[in-house]
């Protein structure tokens, strides 16, 4: 029988299923961080249980790290001893850590993918939602709680019900200016933030097959802004090229079994989907978003939805999410005032996207009003970053690279947006007080966070190139 | 976790009518450097309870003392977002034994299971009805029985899905992580058909 993509690898892991209740799905890597895994590390110390497979857990430092000055110690008592746990029992169990001055350090979605862990036909998990960046690599992989971060220590195993599947099909054209985090802005604003609820979504169709892939990890990231459980995107030539060679890919005779099993990883033709939608790539403008949820996004040249074209139900929370962004129902989004731009986190922050902003800041300078801070995704990010003088170019226009971590995505550390503040931001989420309390999140493109660095307002990039 | 069974609730509600509640709201990210799960109650809708001085905001429902129990009624799509578990431990730790909505996030269902949380679907115009009854009348008692899936106030009555096998384990205070370690065997033949 035709099976999906998904299928293929979830039948692979299921042990057995639970009569009428969930099944028994094998994790085969499990990624940790400083923030939810401490307590599960408590819970399993509390049942006198060790750690099942430690060689299969991966743990870096990265959701509460300064991004200045990493080599001393961290100011914030808090963060310190929540990084100094981690550091302990990684070694009390005797797991790999990448953490603070390693020189693979980064956020954990990064590292991943750079250091070739991350292998299509796997299943991976972290205490961390945007885990379902992973499935770029045609993976199945997901956020989970730290009850669950426990369940993997102890057992490698969690009990999951299989979830109902959707295919988004992108095909045609990309128009110059719209990148791939404009596709996913895009979809979810079509959708809805809660539009994928309940599913896992493969992204297929000619417009995804032509990203590379840190275009397809910013797709597959920002899943879980329309309530999906993952996003995958099944293994090509292109994965394949990108994974060669990298440090925990394999090698020799084992890199050819591995990719011609790879190469099985795709939906048959007539696979099942619950819900299949299609996306016309031509249609994508570069995105902005006005609110403070994903969904709550429009092209750039567009208005702000007026409250006529609200639902009444809708309305009133409406009504609050733009009092709180201070933005005016019906007004043009381009043109506004913003006073931070941030370029990082899991979403936007792989040397692919630096090269983006590097190339249109080139020449340029940021606009004296504005802030920015450029963010890398891992030490390796920066290394590259300085290698290729990208750091020179920001420097000429302006701001500076900084070292990597989480920073202003949510605002952990001391990297918080002030409040009132406009932040164009190339994170994922622009909840309230996400990036500071009654900080504003916009969410855009690399490209767009650049145009809006140096006008010092939310800005058509497409009249700048 | 023994001893924290569940299986019928009966309390008057605290009313949530605010729709795409996410977990950033449910208890900010600066409240997430605690190492144990105590205490996150205290921080829970920070930034919606309190001024940025620390007083309590007055028009903020659990500021309302009109409003209590252990049942909290949520609107359409709560617990969004990131997957922070401190959301399910910070209602929990405040008091809070079941959330009912019409619709949940999952990753935040499931963080409430793990914790005895009891995430209660109900269609809309019940919520509604609910939203309703608890507005003219604070005192208005819900029934949640978790063995009949049945939710009950007002005079209005909705039967509830939940999974058997988390039930069985809720109403027997058990958790996954029991259940897995009795297959402890059966994972390891696995890996070594994998290998
Ligand atoms: S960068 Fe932001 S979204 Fe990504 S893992 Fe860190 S906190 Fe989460």
């Amino acid at each position: 029988m035709a099976k999906t993509l998904f299928e293929k690898i979830w039948n692979d892991h299921i042990i057995r299923t639970i009569d009428g209740g969930p099944s028994v799905l094998y994790i085969d890597k499990h990624f940790i961080h400083e923030v939810t895994s401490p307590q599960a590390f408590k819970g399993l110390e509390k049942r006198g249980l060790p750690v099942f497979r430690p060689r299969q857990i991966v743990a870096t430092a990265d959701h509460n790290v300064p991004t200045v000055d990493q080599h001393l110690p961290i100011k914030d008592e808090l963060s310190r001893i929540q990084v100094q746990q981690l550091i302990e029992n990684c070694q009390r169990h005797d797991i790999e850590l990448f953490g603070l001055g390693h020189p693979y350090q980064g956020i954990v979605h990064v590292i991943g993918p750079e250091l070739g862990i991350t292998q299509p036909g796997m299943t991976i998990v972290c205490g961390d939602s945007h885990t379902s960046t992973h499935g770029a690599f045609g993976a199945i992989a997901f956020g989970i709680g730290t009850s669950e971060v426990e369940m993997v220590m102890a057992t490698q195993c969690l009990l999951q019900s299989k979830p109902r599947l959707m295919r988004i099909n992108v095909e045609g054209r990309l128009n110059k200016g719209v990148v791939s985090k404009d596709i996913i802005l895009y979809i979810i604003s079509a959708i809805s933030a809660s539009g994928a609820t309940g599913y896992f979504v493969e992204y297929a169709g000619s417009a995804i097959r032509g990203l590379s892939m840190e275009a397809r990890m910013t797709i597959c990231n920002m899943s879980i802004e329309m309530g999906a459980r993952g996003g995958m995107i099944a293994p090509d030539q292109t994965t394949f090229d990108y994974l060669k060679g990298r440090q925990f890919a394999p090698t020799g005779a084992a890199w050819d079994a591995a990719v011609s099993k790879w190469s099985t990883l795709y939906s048959d033709e007539g696979a099942r989907f619950d819900k299949e939608i299609l996306i016309d790539a031509a249609a994508i403008e570069p995105m902005i978003t006005y609110g403070t949820n994903p969904g709550m996004g429009v092209g750039i040249s567009g208005h702000i939805p007026a409250e006529s074209e609200i639902g009444e139900k809708e309305k009133p929370s409406y009504i609050k999410s733009l009092a709180y962004m201070g933005l005016q129902a019906g007004s043009a989004i381009k043109g506004k005032k913003v006073d931070y731009v941030f370029i990082g986190s899991c979403t936007n922050s792989r040397i692919e996207d630096l090269r983006m902003v590097a190339s249109f800041v080139k020449g340029r300078k940021k606009a004296d009003h504005v802030e920015v801070w450029i963010v890398p995704g891992s030490k390796q990010v920066e290394k590259q970053a300085i290698e290729e003088g990208i750091d020179k170019v920001f420097e000429a226009a302006g701001f500076r690279l900084r070292q990597p971590g989480c920073s202003a995505c949510l605002g952990m550390n001391e990297d918080k947006i002030p409040a009132g503040k406009y932040c164009i931001s190339t994170s994922n989420r622009n909840f309230e007080g996400r990036q500071g309390p009654n900080a504003r999140t916009l969410l855009a493109s690399p490209l767009t966070a650049a145009a809006a660095a140096i006008t010092g307002e939310i800005t058509d990039v497409r009249e700048y190139l | 976790m023994n001893d924290q069974a569940i299986n019928k609730i009966v309390s008057t509600a605290v009313p949530l009518n605010q729709e795409n509640v996410d977990t950033d709201q449910i208890i900010p990210a600066r409240f997430l450097k605690a190492t144990s799960r105590d205490g996150f109650g205290e921080n829970l809708f920070r930034d919606w309870r309190y001024n940025a001085d620390g007083s309590a905001k007055k028009d903020f429902v659990l500021n309302d003392a009109t409003y209590k129990g252990k049942i909290l009624v949520a609107a359409k799509n709560f617990g969004c977002g990131s997957s922070r578990e401190h959301a399910a431990w910070a209602i929990k730790d405040a008091g809070f034994d079941v959330v009912v909505s019409s619709f949940f996030a999952d990753i935040f269902k499931n963080n409430a299971l793990n914790n005895f949380l009891l995430p209660v679907t109900v269609s809309e115009d019940f919520l509604q009805g609910l939203f309703k009854a608890i507005q003219m009348d604070p005192s208005t008692r819900i029934d949640v029985n978790l063995a009949e899936q049945t939710i009950s106030a007002a005079g209005q009555r909705e039967h509830f899905d939940i999974n058997n096998y988390k039930k069985t384990c809720l109403l027997n205070g058990y958790d996954d992580i029991d259940y897995l370690l009795s297959i402890r065997g059966e994972i390891e033949k696995f890996e070594q058909q994998q290998a």
